[in-house]
């Protein structure tokens, strides 16, 4: 891993800044000007996106390493302000980018207390996820980590449901009580590890033993299972979920859960690889029960906001899955489908929020026939819906696709030791296609079809002309990663390639006796050995 | 002459023309006129049509100029690429799959056509059309993707359109229940074929392209031809998929309820095309199936169990598209049977001249249905001969050619599948000895019930005199006649294509290139003293059904249905509740898994693991700091106070 490119113009700064600039902005200007708060918050998280769209173009698609990366002093006990993307980050990135204005577009008529700080929230959010994914120093990376915490506490607390207290202490606590430790973990691999410096790639070359890297693997590993959330962390997200505005679910969902995924692809996993390979059975098993899992208590619930939170479970499940199945595709997979996930869940929540917004409720029962009168929602919802369930043409299909078969080549082609293990897990997460169209689609015949039962449900008016912008931007990502994936897949292809690469030599190496995890560079033959275990054939 | 390169644009023409139909009426509803509708959302297929029969001529050209020729491929984009996967938006048009896209886009058109004056009045006319044309090119898709993954995408995309014109009248909750049903069916045996797909390229080491898999397949040293467990659990867990999208046992239980769609839907997509998809999937990897005779035994026994077991429920059924239901699962039982005993040119002829008469009479139904006023009960028709004389005329074609009469097509090509069921073997010997005997007097029984409950169905529908006083039937206008004519001239010369000689089998010639490493597999024992000495038994089988279907519905034997009724009640009543499939499966599958996620979501989510695992210490650390609670203002910035001061202890410690 290492620097590629450094950048000319900072674009990732300006993307960082800009929110950030525009939460300033709105802190000046007085509360009546409700107008003003709405389209200066609207006009930065556009720019931001803007300027990331710049980051995409100036990504250069073959490099592995960290690329437009900035570096200067910042804090004096060493911790720099060191920024950079690379294939893992930048979708996540774009997402983030993308997801912030629509977001803020779909809060303009859904949020009528106390907007400016709403907006402000927003804005801060926002330069805080973005920095989480960029950060190329510790310290940096866990002072955005947390940072992300106190928007979202606040947007739960303040602008929640009736239960808002209760599901912003225990979001709040259950997530901070996970990083905390990772804190702990990561001064630890500063002072024990001999990292010269606090900055990321110090840290991936530190020298723990394997003791060390399991007990440092379990507290990142925890803090981020739990941000994701893998079962059995979970049960904070569906109070979460349903107690936040539309908007912070969105966020919640589309962004900050990918957080956890994010967390173990670019730090528990590089930093531990060989305590990696020796969690990965237990984590696979938790995230395939997770699937079924989710699907099933989703299929139980009667409140929608509940339903989807409990399928963002389920497909967290398969993200979590691919990862750790360590083959390109699965990780590619897991990626696409972070992306995916965030793309499919978020406009859920928002057509959760169109119907809220107009009935003032969550619970499926009271709907029923809407789509006679709301044709145009109804539309959304079911695209949303079939690229929830994994729809081949939509964008679902084609991540969990990669995902399913890097684990089944994985099971069926790697080591003898996971055969069983790998075929069951790949049969059990493979029900959750099935399970998913269960409960989505009996949702969507709830909601949408059938007699209208309930007389409120007679005049419902159908999405308006921003709430279509919004959705329909997302559903035109969903039909371009569905039909034309390679765009975003190529942008990944090299990071993952070195990712692997590196895992599987220190993992190999560990295996076959090293004497000392793998700092050095793999000699010829154990190169030659894991090409020929990675598998040159191509599957047309 | 047809260069090859034209045949490329073609194919795009063929499969995207459809998707344009299907967007322009999707998102422009409102903007169109009902004439632009309908001519756009008619147009495109006739388009898709006209491309078809010239992309024919050119592959007649360059066959005649290389009796051997292959296929042609259109390649658009590269669709999956990643690690080791390496999936292309191809188009692949071989003998085979021109066969099912002039099936699928001939009678897709004329269906289309006749849909304008079906569905004149209804008021979503534009998404109707929509979702028709979304079929169309979902189905074409099916037909011709090069890749098995390309398959699958149109798969699952007839799936997705099923379930939308299902559940079209979606104000109706039955019909909204009954899309969802057979979503979820068909998503059940999608698993089987993603699964198999896997196992197929990861653990055979072959590959989603269905050609380069027939190259690795023949390979004599290849692990296809020694590992004949894993070829078996991948042709069976294919197979899966297959008995959900043609309706076999056991996933066979949501088409009969898919008859809640409008009727030109029953007769496109649930009668002529979808529901062949399984037989076409399984002929188009013949080279494949035939490799495990175990796997074509259960393909074969599912089949002809298939066929009687549905014959026998279509026998008391009294909604006419009911037993139009049960009739197309009992008709593509016998295309299974077929490809189960590797006669795939035979399945393929069935699968098309049942397209022929099975969607002409899914069609005259609906004339019939319209006629009678939305009437569905054939006890309430009757005398409909004369009021409907073209409807009636086209019905009697397509029932003759369904019931086996000599010389119409459904005889042609029923005949070559029971002939074959006996004739074939795999070249390694039977399975089971006698199990091809018992397949072919399944089929023969079957035979009987199908000539018996057809003609029931038009003796009660069309002779005698109207039961019904509310209603006034009337012929249907000429967009619903022109389709029907067209459809039972089909019904009626359709075979002439198949004729049982070996020279005079245009139908089999063209396939042969497509099937040689299928039938190379397999030896043929019959004779074709066999051949035509089946004919006549198949012959009398169908008057013998006709006749009997006359003498209790209109001749002299009109008491012993009654009789039969009251004595046989127990049958009767399992008959009727077509042996309470449904039920078994709602009690073993669906009220468990209601049940059950219940159970969880109550008892391991909320109390064990919110309940116990996360809020138990919350409330523990609650309870021992009631103490210190003075200390302690209860609020956020308490607890992180706290856990700084814990974390500067920890860190302290550690160091």
């Amino acid at each position: 891993m290492t620097v590629e490119t450094i950048a000319t113009t900072p674009f990732i700064t300006w993307s960082l800044a800009i929110p950030l600039v525009g939460a300033a902005f709105l802190a000046l200007i007085p509360r009546a000007h409700a107008a003003a708060h709405k389209g200066l918050a609207l006009a930065f998280s556009l720019l931001a996106f803007l300027v990331s769209l710049s980051i995409w173009v100036n990504f250069d698609v073959g490099l592995a390493g960290f690329q437009l990366v900035e570096d200067h002093a910042w804090l004096p006990f060493g911790a720099r302000y060191t920024v950079g993307v690379d294939g893992i980050s930048i979708l996540l990135v774009m997402l983030t980018t993308f997801l912030t204005p629509l977001t803020i577009l779909s809060a303009f008529s859904a949020i009528d207390k106390r907007p400016k700080e709403f907006y402000i929230a927003m804005l801060l959010l926002e330069t805080a996820m973005l920095g989480t994914l960029v950060a190329m120093d510790m310290v940096l990376f866990y002072v955005f980590w947390e940072l992300m915490l106190i928007p979202m506490y606040l947007m739960i607390g303040i602008w929640g449901g009736e239960r808002r207290l209760y599901a912003a202490v225990k979001f709040f606590l259950y997530t901070f009580a996970g990083s905390v430790l990772m804190l702990v973990g990561i001064l630890y691999m500063y002072v024990k590890g001999g990292s010269a410096s606090f900055a990321y790639l110090d840290f991936l070359k530190s020298g723990i033993d394997l003791r060390e890297q399991m007990w440092l693997f379990a507290v990142f590993g925890l803090a981020f299972a739990i941000k994701v959330p893998l079962f059995p962390f979970h049960t904070w997200l569906p109070d979460a979920h349903v107690e936040a505005p539309t908007a912070g679910s969105v966020i919640l969902a589309g962004v900050l859960l990918k957080m956890g995924t994010y967390g173990f692809l670019r730090f528990a996993i590089p930093f531990f690889p060989e305590a990696a390979g020796t969690f990965s059975v237990p984590i696979l098993v938790l995230a395939a029960v997770g699937i079924v899992y989710g699907s099933l208590v989703a299929f139980a619930q009667s409140d929608i906001k509940k339903l989807v939170a409990y399928s963002s479970v389920a497909h967290l499940g398969f993200v979590v899955l691919g990862m750790f199945a360590m083959t390109h595709e699965a990780v590619s997979g897991s990626i696409l489908q972070m992306v995916n996930h965030g793309i499919s869940t978020g406009a859920l929540f928002l057509l959760v929020g169109v119907l809220y917004e107009r009935r003032h409720t969550r619970a499926i029962d009271a709907y029923g026939g809407i789509a006679r009168n709301m044709k145009v929602f109804a539309t959304f919802l079911l695209i949303i819906t079939l690229s929830s369930i994994g729809l081949p043409g939509t964008n679902g299909f084609v991540g969990e696709f990669l995902i399913l078969a890097g684990l089944f080549r994985e099971a069926l082609g790697g080591p003898a030791g996971f055969k069983g293990l790998g075929i069951a897990l790949g049969v059990v997460a493979a029900t959750g296609i099935v399970l998913g169209a269960v409960y989505m689609l009996t949702m969507v015949r709830k909601v949408l079809f059938g007699p209208i039962v309930h007389e409120e449900n007679r005049n419902l008016k159908d999405v308006n002309l921003r709430e279509f912008v919004v959705l329909g931007s997302l559903v035109v990502l969903v039909f371009w990663i569905g039909i034309y994936p390679k765009t975003f897949l190529s942008r990944t292809d090299a990071s993952v390639k070195l990712l692997l690469d590196t895992y599987k030599t220190r993992v190999v190496d560990h295996r076959l006796g090293g004497a000392k995890a793998g700092m050095d560079a793999p000699d010829q033959a154990l190169r030659a050995h894991l090409d020929a275990a990675a598998g040159g054939e191509v599957v047309r | 002459m047809i260069k090859e390169t034209t045949i490329q644009s073609l194919l795009y023409l063929i499969v995207f023309a459809p998707l344009a139909g299907a967007i322009l009426n999707g998102l422009f509803p409102r903007m169109l006129s009902r004439r632009a509708v309908s001519v756009i959302g008619v147009g495109l297929p006739f388009v898709s049509f006209g491309a078809t029969l010239l992309a024919l001529w050119g592959f007649l050209g360059l066959r005649a100029a290389n009796p051997e020729f292959p296929f042609v491929t259109a390649e658009l984009f590269q669709w999956i690429v990643s690690g080791p996967i390496h999936v292309d938006f191809a188009l692949y048009l071989d003998p085979l799959s021109l066969v099912m896209t002039l099936i699928v886009t001939g009678i897709g058109s004329l269906i289309h056509l006749y849909s304008v004056g079906y569905m004149h009045d209804d008021a979503s006319y534009a998404r109707y059309f929509s979702h028709l044309n979304l079929f169309l090119f979902s189905m074409l898709l099916l037909v011709l993707g090069r890749s098995l993954l390309l398959l699958f995408v149109g798969w699952e995309g007839v799936g997705l359109c099923s379930y939308l014109l299902i559940g079209f009248w979606f104000d109706d909750m039955a019909k909204a229940v009954a899309g969802k049903k057979a979503f979820l069916v068909n998503r059940i045996g999608d698993f089987g074929f993603l699964i198999a797909l896997f196992f197929l390229v990861f653990h055979l080491g072959g590959t989603l392209d269905i050609p380069d898999l027939r190259e690795v397949v023949a390979n004599p040293t290849s692990i296809f031809r020694t590992d004949t467990a894993m070829v078996t659990l991948v042709t069976l867990m294919l197979f899966v998929g297959a008995t959900g999208k043609s309706a076999q046992i056991p996933l066979y239980v949501w088409l009969p309820d898919a008859m809640a769609g409008p009727t030109p839907v029953s007769a496109l997509i649930h009668a002529a095309t979808m529901v062949t998809a399984g037989v076409y999937m399984i002929a188009r990897l013949n080279f494949l199936f035939v490799l495990s005779p175990v796997t074509m035994a259960i393909v074969a026994t599912v089949g002809a169990a298939t066929a009687i077991f549905a014959a026998s429920i279509g026998l008391v059924q009294n909604d006419i598209k009911k037993v139009l239901a049960y009739s197309t699962v009992s008709q593509l039982g016998y295309m299974v049977l077929a490809v189960g005993v590797g006669a795939f040119g035979a399945g393929v002829f069935h699968l098309m001249t049942h397209a022929f008469f099975k969607a002409c009479l899914f069609l005259g139904a609906g004339s019939v249905i319209h006629a009678m006023a939305g009437e569905q009960d054939i006890q309430k028709m009757g005398g409909l001969r004369r009021k409907m004389p073209i409807t009636h005329a086209t019905f009697l074609v397509s029932t003759l050619a369904i019931a086996g009469v000599p010389l119409l097509s459904g005889f042609f090509s029923k005949d070559e599948i029971l002939f074959k069921v006996l004739a074939l073997q795999p070249a390694a010997g039977p399975v089971v000895p006698g199990l091809n005997g018992l397949w072919f007097a399944m089929g023969i029984g079957a035979a009987l019930m199908t000539a018996l409950y057809m003609f029931r169905l038009y003796f009660l529908t069309f002779s005698g005199e109207l039961r019904s006083h509310d209603a006034h039937p009337h012929e249907s206008p000429a967009t619903m006649t022109i389709p029907l004519i067209v459809l039972a001239v089909g019904a009626a010369v359709a075979g002439y294509i198949g004729l049982p000689h070996p020279r005079l089998n245009v139908l089999e010639h063209w396939l042969h290139p497509v099937f040689a490493d299928g039938a190379a597999a397999l030896v043929n024992t019959g004779s074709h003293a066999l051949e035509y000495g089946l004919m006549g038994v198949s012959t009398v089988v169908a008057f013998l059904g006709i006749g009997l279907a006359w003498a209790m519905y209109r001749g002299p034997w009109r008491e012993v249905p009654g009789r039969l009724h009251a004595s046989l009640g127990g049958m009767y009543r399992t008959l009727w509740n077509k042996y309470y499939v449904d039920e078994a499966y709602d009690a073993v599958i669906v009220r468990p898994l209601i049940a059950g996620s219940r159970w969880i979501h109550r008892w391991i989510d909320a109390a064990l693991i919110d309940g116990i695992g996360v809020n138990g210490p919350a409330r523990v650390l609650a309870f021992v700091g009631g103490a210190a609670r003075r200390l302690a203002c209860g609020d956020v910035q308490a607890y992180a106070a706290a856990l700084a001061i814990g974390l500067a202890i920890l860190v302290i410690f550690v160091l």
